[in-house]
This record gives C-alpha cells, structure tokens and sequence, in this order.
C-alpha cells in the first residue's frame, strides 16, 4: 500500500492557466488519475491534452494519451461530477489561499499547493479554516507528492522516480529530486515523496508524514530534507525520538547561511539566533537520526541508517 | 521589507496607535524647523534626534566618523527648569548634531562594522517617561497564528529576555477568525501591570497593534520600549515594522516607502528580475534553481573548501533572459573568482538554463572558470546546448559535490 496518493486517487486541478496547463499534462502523461479542472468563468467547456505517455509512470497503459477534461467553475460542482479526492492547486498567489479554502469546502480530503509567493496572513486565515475540517493540505510552495507508477500530483519529475522502500520528505523541492535521483540509483527507489514546502506556514508538517511512513508497512526507511528556520525539525526529531521505529536519514541545508536574511524560501531565515542548522542537526542527531554531510550524500546516510538498524 | 522607524511610526499612527510627534529630515535645516512646532505643540522642552537606518541599536551605535557621538540624541533644553523654554538653544544644539550625524557612518551591533551612512534624521518630542515596556506582534510558526508578546523588561532585547527571564514575556496567541480578544488584551495589561488610565490605553493599544499587524501583512511589528509616561499615557517610543514581501502587491502604499539607499544595489536588481539573490563575501558565485538546492549548493561549497559568493535561486519559473541577467550580476562582483551553475530542473528545464547561460557568457564573455552541473527536466537538451557552444573554460559536472570540488580546484 502507500501513503497518501495511489491508483485510486482522482485528481482536480485548479487553476488552469500556463503552468497549471503544463503540469496537468505532465500528470496525465505519467497516469495520474486527473478527472477534472476548476476555472472560474471557463465551466461548461473542455479542456484537451494529448500526446505520448511518459514511460517511467504508470505502467500497463498505451503509447499516447488524448483527454478532454472538463472544466468547472466551482470545485462543488467539480466534486459531484467527477467524484474528485484531491486536489492539485496552481492559482496564482493573490487568490491562492482561497482556492484551498474553496477545495476544503466542498469535502476534498487532500489538497496540495504548489503556489508559491501565497501572503503569509492569507495562509493563516486558511490553516484556521481548515482546523476541524477533514482536508490534509500539503504545502504550499512544495513540488507535490508522488507515490512512483500510481499517482503523481505536482511538478517533479516523474522519470527520477522508482518504486522502492524509502519514504521521502522534504521542505525543498530541488532537494527532494536530488534525494529521489540517488535513492533509485543506488536502488532503494521511494514509497512515497513528499514535499511539505518551504513556507512559514503550511498544512502538513514533518511529523504528519513520519506518522503516515512509520505506519505504512511498505516504508523501510525515511529520508528527512529540511532547512534553516522555524523548529520544524527539532519537532521531528522529537517525534522520532518518541515514536519512530524505522530508520531515519537527514539533511539540513543553510549550515553556511547568514543570519537574519530569507534565504530564498519564505520560511528559511535564522531570526533572533532561533533556526540554525546546527541546531537542528543536533536535535536529530541526538535522535538516532543519520546525517548526510552533503546532499550528495543523502542516499548512502539512508543505507547508513538501514544497516544500523539491520535492515540492509 | 524593511522601513525605517518614522515610516513605521506613520503606519501605525494612521491605525490609531499612539506615537509622538515628529519629523523626517535630510538635512541640518529641515531638522532645525522641526524643533520650535514639536516644542511649542508638545510644551515638552526636549526633542530627541534620531538616526534612521534599516538596523537596530542605534542608541548604543557610534558613528565612524565621531566615535564619541552615538546614533540617538536628546537635546534637553539646558534652561529646562524654566517656565519657557529655550527654543533658539535648542535649534542651535539640533544644528550642530545634524551637521555631524547626516552623512556620517552609524556602525551598530547590526550594521556589521562597516556600518550605514545616515541619510534621514527623525526629530521627534521628548516623552515623560515613567515605565519602559515591550509589545510585538510575530507569527508563531509552530502553530500558524499570531502571536502577542509582551514584556515588563523594556529597552532589552527580547531575546536577551528570552534567555534570561522567560517568565517575563507573556505570549496571548491569536485566533485569526476573532483577532486579539478582549480577554487576551486585559491580560497583557494586567500582565505588565497597567493602572488607571493606561491599562484602558494600553488595553486599546494592543488590540490596535494585533490589527494593524494584520491589515498591514506585516512579519513583524515590535514596540520598544513602549513607554508609559507619566501622565498615564501609553506611547509607541520606539517601532519596527516588517512587511511580507509575498503580500506588497496589495500594498502600493507599502512598496512607495522603499530606500533604495538602505539596499544592496545587486540583491535590488535581482529582486526586479524575480531572482532571489543575497550577496556573501566568498570567491565562488553560484547560479543555482530552488532555495533548499541553493543553500546546500553554498553548504557543499563551504565543506569542500571553497566560500560561496552569493546565494542566487532564479526560481521556478525564470525565463532565458532572466537567468542571463542572474548571471551578469554575479560576473559583475570582482570578487567572484569562478562560477558554479547547479541545476536540478523541474518546473525548470535544463535547456532553459543552458540557453541562458550560453546567451550571457556570449554577450558579456566568460573571465572565471564554470563548472556546469545539470540534472532534471530536458537535461539531455541542456548539455547538447552546452557543449554545443564550445564555451573555453567551462567544466561540466557529475553532481553537485563533484561540481562544487571542481570549482574549488579551478579557482586555487
């Protein structure tokens, strides 16, 4: 089984402008399940994708792929028609927020934000309205999260994927590739990837997806990505310490990152000595948690922390 | 975005929260003409010159240029006993401090030792001061909500307070669905032990700065000290306000305040063209897409025995152009002895940055060595571009380490 997204995931996007165009297209070439989009004032219509699948996804289907996927105004009306239980949301930033808010109203149990640049108050009011409420929203400004050959929903790429033993998590799109890359190189390959996003405030946090892995009989292992800022992984390391009985792997990035400057993530800046790497790094470390010195050299910490705990 | 204190004050002031009088000046004149109506309106006989910089500890800063001279004046009028005050003693005092402040380098615990050379003035009333407090309002990231701080130890830095005293901050977190309630700006009050008159202007004053925190999409607004005088008002001294670069489209008004002087010119630039650029003082510049990709690209630097030159993530959605401008602005600064290009595409495809590249280095020609690492989205594409274009000097990569290794090797 896997966490999250599978075969049987049906997808929405929302926002159905040139990026959010460009990544459905790329989703539905690996196979993702996409089964509707929401574009206010472009309901009624459709919209077509089509071209060659993309080798490296789902497996068992044909050589091209021709779509024509109907588009709503609202996500309400989306849901009824398609059965939809995710979303993926590309809305620019300004109405960004909203759009989660609109894909919790109408019962979407996963929504995932790629939107980066989202005002930081716009996402406090939409954590608020989604306290109580049954949506798990990833991100937002994260890649997206894939399980490899059923379901991806975001913007890595889909051919760095294998299916495997390892549970990806990261607060960094880029990273988390360079991760996936070398855990299918070595062999490894993934469960699940998940990008929780590099804002200060977002919907899924480290130690949702440690729970999610520790709980999934097919994760072995986990790769933990984070950064500089905030106590995110001082919570994990926590968390792990308590209750994690798989083995851990970690990198931290922003060891050599100057205080009080936002280091391109909206969430990583070191403010008032609070969020350093080295912190964090101790925190995990002091949790059994292996670091890799370099990203480069993240997937041989995972088969470190896989023989330490007999499992490689 | 950072603004300078008068800005502050100004915003906050339009949002019903009490700040004293006062006025901006660039020169030694405009700070003189403040003096006489801030004087006569306030009948407070004492005015305080203020540096204006994007740093703190200005109080204890001291300029280069007069190392006795610190970046925060009181000017009481030597005659203050009188019933009139001395107003032509104190223009002349004023004169004299802004002839020496204007210009000058105000060098503070925050400015690093180079300093920040002090173009604005702000001239504002002296206060009767009989408490000194602490308010601010942040995001508490682990839980998502705003949060209040508040503080009896005013005029320290909270942190400090935080280390030494934690039990004196309180902390009343915010539902963002209600705003500060009611009970929550009592209880600050009481906290700080606000009597009379001030705990009613202290209680209203809070639950201004919770909104204008909000209304303003602020990242930060602190108030230190907050003073409490002795006629029981209660009076923002001192104002720091921070406003979230992601939400500035909806704040014109905000983004008119900007000084271009208090800016790195290249992070500016960088800033124009979309790119997230923050210059370091390393060798090695890095041309680099993602923010974590970024750090850890000047992490791998730094561990094989290089130091970065910037950081520079030109983002997920850069265009040719942009990434040629990315790479004009990191050959400009002469202290970048190499360049290392490190990509792993995703929304961003190698042939992208491969035509940016090759675009630049044709246009501005290429000075330093260039190790290219390419990974991701059409990286087949990106490194027929690059070796296409029979670029001398440039390296190619298997992965970042051994990119970053190249690199340090090249510029030995």
């Amino acid at each position: 089984m896997s966490r999250f997204v599978d075969v049987h995931t049906r997808v929405l996007v929302q926002g159905l402008g040139k990026v959010g165009q460009f990544h459905t297209d790329k989703a539905i070439a690996y196979g993702t399940n996409m089964v509707g989009a929401v574009h206010p004032g472009r309901g009624g219509s459709h919209h077509r994708f089509e071209g060659d699948s993309d080798p490296s996804g789902v497996p068992g289907r044909p050589g091209r792929y021709a779509v024509d996927l109907p588009v709503f105004d609202t996500v309400r009306e989306a849901v009824a028609a398609t059965g939809a239980n995710a979303s993926v949301v590309y809305v620019p930033p300004a109405g960004a927020a909203d759009a989660i808010m609109e894909a919790a109203d109408a019962g979407i149990p996963l929504v995932v934000c790629i939107t980066e640049g989202i005002p930081v108050q716009d996402m406090v009011r939409a954590k608020r309205y989604l306290a109580g409420r049954a949506t798990r929203l990833i991100g937002p400004n994260c890649p997206g999260v894939i399980t490899p050959q059923q379901c991806k929903i975001g913007i890595m790429p889909g051919y760095i994927h294998r299916p495997g033993r390892v549970g990806v998590v990261s607060r960094s799109g880029t990273l988390t590739y360079e991760a996936v890359k070398q855990l299918s190189d070595v062999g490894l390959g993934q469960t699940t990837a998940v990008g929780i996003g590099g804002d200060p405030v977002n919907g899924t946090n480290f130690v949702d997806v440690l729970a999610e892995f520790e709980a999934d009989p097919a994760t072995e292992a986990v790769i933990l990505i984070g950064e500089i800022g905030g106590t995110a992984e001082e919570d994990a390391a926590a968390w792990i310490a308590a209750h994690m009985s798989k083995p851990v792997a970690a990198f931290i990035a922003g060891s050599t990152a100057p205080p009080g400057k936002r280091m391109g993530h909206a969430g990583a800046i070191i403010s008032g000595g609070q969020g350093t790497a080295a912190e964090k790094i101790g925190a995990l470390e002091a949790a059994g948690v292996v670091i890799a010195p370099t990203p480069t050299d993240m997937a041989s910490a995972v088969q470190e922390a896989m023989r330490r705990a007999g499992v490689l | 975005m950072k603004i300078h204190e008068y800005q502050a004050k100004a915003l906050l002031a339009a949002r019903g929260i009490a700040v004293p009088q006062g006025r901006v000046a660039t020169s030694a004149a405009e700070a003189v003409e403040a003096v006489r109506p801030l004087i006569e309106a306030t009948g407070m006989p004492v005015v305080v010159v203020k540096s204006q910089i994007h740093a703190g500890g200005r109080g204890k800063g001291r300029f280069l240029e007069h190392p006795d001279l610190g970046g925060v004046q009181v000017v009481a009028d030597a005659r203050s006993g009188d019933p009139e005050p001395d107003v032509d003693a104190a223009e002349a005092r004023v004169r004299a401090l802004a002839e020496r402040m204007l210009g000058s380098t105000l060098v503070t615990v925050q400015t690093g030792p180079e300093g920040k050379v002090v173009q604005r003035l702000y001239v504002e009333q002296g206060v009767d001061i009989a408490r000194e407090l602490y308010v601010s309002v942040v995001l508490d990231r682990s839980v998502g909500r705003n949060v209040v701080m508040a503080s009896t130890e005013g005029g320290t830095e909270i942190e400090e307070v935080a280390a030494a005293t934690p039990e004196r901050i309180v902390r009343e977190v915010v539902d963002p669905a209600v705003g500060l309630a009611p009970f929550q700006a009592r209880r600050l009050a009481f906290a700080l032990g606000l009597q009379g008159d001030a705990f009613a202007r202290g209680v209203a004053f809070f639950t201004a700065l919770e909104r204008a925190f909000v209304e303003l999409d602020a990242d930060l607004v602190e108030v230190n000290p907050l003073v409490v005088t002795r006629g029981g008002d209660v009076v923002a001294l001192d104002a720091k306000v921070g406003i979230d670069q992601n939400a500035l489209f909806r704040h014109p008004d905000v983004v008119a305040l900007r000084d271009p002087n208090e800016e790195e010119p290249a992070e500016a630039e960088a800033a124009g063209y979309g790119l997230s650029f923050i210059k370091l003082d390393g060798t090695i510049g890095c041309l680099v897409n993602g923010a974590g990709l970024a750090m850890a690209t000047m992490d791998v630097i730094q561990h094989v025995g290089g130091m970065p030159a910037n950081f520079l993530d030109v983002g997920g959605g850069a265009s040719t152009e942009n990434v040629t401008r990315a790479f004009k602005i990191i050959t400009r600064d002469p202290n970048v002895k190499g360049i290392f290009v490190n990509i792993f595409g995703g929304i961003m495809r190698c042939d992208t940055i491969a035509n940016g590249v090759v675009a630049a280095v044709r246009d501005v020609g290429l000075r330093v060595p260039l190790v290219v690492r390419l990974e991701g989205t059409n990286v087949e594409l990106g490194r027929e571009i690059i070796d296409g274009a029979g670029i001398p000097g440039l390296v190619a990569a298997a992965d970042m380490k051994d990119g970053a290794r190249k690199i340090v090797e090249l510029t030995r």
